[in-house]
């Protein structure tokens, strides 16, 4: 199973709860989390379905390389970990 | 007194009301997050406010109680873009994206037509919802037509239209305003659209595109609910006047102390005097002067007052944001906020300004409403 984690600082605007998908994509695993908790779906993807600009996801500490089409492989140990790069006052 | 101010920032949304004493800020929400846009929709009661989160997307919140409680609701989205289809902004050749980047514009639909709410953003799609915002498309006789591929980002990088008018008694004809992108109408509802700004001069172009209808820069368009066929636009070098609805637009002359700025109010009841704030052109965006002035019409534009009881009268650097000029649906105040977190009230029709708060955040937005609570 894949786990999927969120920042923190997300949580106060949508509720993103740690969780566990069958997947072999970066893509699978999130959609199957954004069936599960739909309304977490438009914080981290843009309205392409590409991950958002200012949003990062890893895959094991590893940065994803294809944002657009999400197809980085995922193991069924993998930990994906979804934050954002904060900036700005 | 029956209005309330609500006041969209860069760090949150702010609510004045006239308590025994006078005004006062007794409501915050969304601390820490722009605020963009906001709504009160008369018909309903409902309250709709835009955010722009930044690393997280926009999003519409919506209150059923003023303002107390929120609830996120369905945010415009735009369509997917076919595979190999190239949308370039005409001016840098790059790609516009079709992604919400702004919601720049919220209104309420005609009387008849309860749930119906039209919104408009960055990078210039067209959105309407027919049940209070649950559900949004975009309005694709305007994002596909070809001259939409011919705007330009005025300031911003890219597009968007910020100016939304429903006509009151024609419930099918609507006027937006678009930086750059001129003025567009439908009569239909949203079925077609033709730009209509056949008399603009854009300084900015070069000068066998100047009166090019829809390179034009509106900075605001706003509507006289009396007399809707009057329209006031202040332009990005100048103030214009439609006394067609659109069909044509006049530039007014002598425009004390400038013609630059980007917010104009129209009086609800009186198509002949309209309130500005002006600022030094374009090159610097302060006040003239580092003076505050607000400026008034009462002869549809053949003269204007300078207004600055009340008003700090040097080293004010404050530049009040397209939206962020406003009258009461009543025309008992008007209120403005700028970009140094300043908000002045009048309760004279602009003779003479008192100041709500010097230190909020940057102000994107001040909009009156009738009291909802």
């Amino acid at each position: 199973m894949t786990t999927i984690r969120f920042t923190g600082n997300i949580q106060r605007h949508v509720s993103a709860p740690d969780c566990e998908v069958e997947a072999t994509t970066v893509g699978e695993a999130l959609n199957r989390y954004f069936d599960r908790y739909p309304g977490v779906r438009s914080y981290v993807l843009d309205n392409q379905g590409a991950v958002r600009h200012h949003m990062l996801v890893l895959v094991d500490g590893i940065s994803i390389a294809d944002r657009r089409r999400l197809s980085d492989p995922v193991e069924s140990d993998t930990e994906l970990f979804v934050f954002q790069a904060l900036s700005g006052g | 007194m029956n209005a309330e101010i609500w006041i969209g920032t860069r760090k949150g949304l702010f609510i004045a009301r006239r308590n025994g004493t006078g005004w006062a800020i007794d409501d915050s929400a969304f601390l820490g997050v722009p605020v963009s846009m906001l709504l009160v929709d008369a018909r309903s009661g409902n309250a709709y406010a835009a955010l722009d989160h930044g690393h997280f997307g926009v999003k519409l919140q919506r209150s059923e109680n003023g303002g107390r409680d929120w609830q996120e609701i369905a945010s415009p989205t735009y369509p997917e873009k076919p595979e190999g289809v190239s949308d370039l902004d005409p001016m840098r050749h790059s790609e516009i994206p079709w992604d919400t980047k702004l919601i720049w514009s919220l209104e309420a639909g005609p009387p008849g037509r309860t749930g119906e709410l039209w919104c408009g953003t960055m990078p210039g799609g067209l959105f309407r919802s027919r049940d209070h915002g649950d559900n949004w498309e975009i309005v694709e006789s305007l994002w596909n037509n070809p001259l939409r591929k011919e705007w330009f980002g005025g300031g911003a990088d890219l597009p968007g239209i910020h100016s939304i008018a429903i006509h009151p008694d024609e419930p099918d004809r609507v006027t937006l305003a678009i930086s750059c992108g001129g003025v567009w109408v439908s009569e239909d509802a949203g079925a077609n659209w033709a730009c209509r700004a056949d008399g603009m001069r854009a300084e900015y172009m070069p000068p066998e595109n100047a009166n090019e209808p829809n390179t034009q820069d509106p900075h605001r368009v706003v509507q006289c609910r009396a007399a809707p066929e009057m329209m006031w636009c202040q332009h990005h070098n100048g103030v214009f006047l439609s006394e067609d609805r659109s069909a044509s637009w006049r530039e007014l002359g002598d425009m004390p102390p400038s013609a630059f700025g980007f917010s104009v109010a129209v009086h609800p009841d009186d198509p002949d005097t309209a309130w500005r704030v002006p600022a030094a052109k374009d090159e610097e965006r302060i006040p003239v002067g580092g003076k505050m002035v607000v400026t008034r019409t009462r002869d549809r534009g053949q003269s204007w007052e300078l207004l600055d009881r009340g008003l700090p009268s040097n080293h004010a650097y404050d530049i009040v944001f397209r939206h962020a000029l406003d009258v009461a649906p009543g025309a008992e105040c008007l209120a403005m906020g700028s970009t140094t977190g300043s908000v002045w009230i009048s309760e004279d029709l602009g003779d003479s300004w008192n100041s709500l708060s010097t230190h909020l955040p940057p102000v994107y937005c001040v909009r009156l409403f009738a009291n909802t609570r």
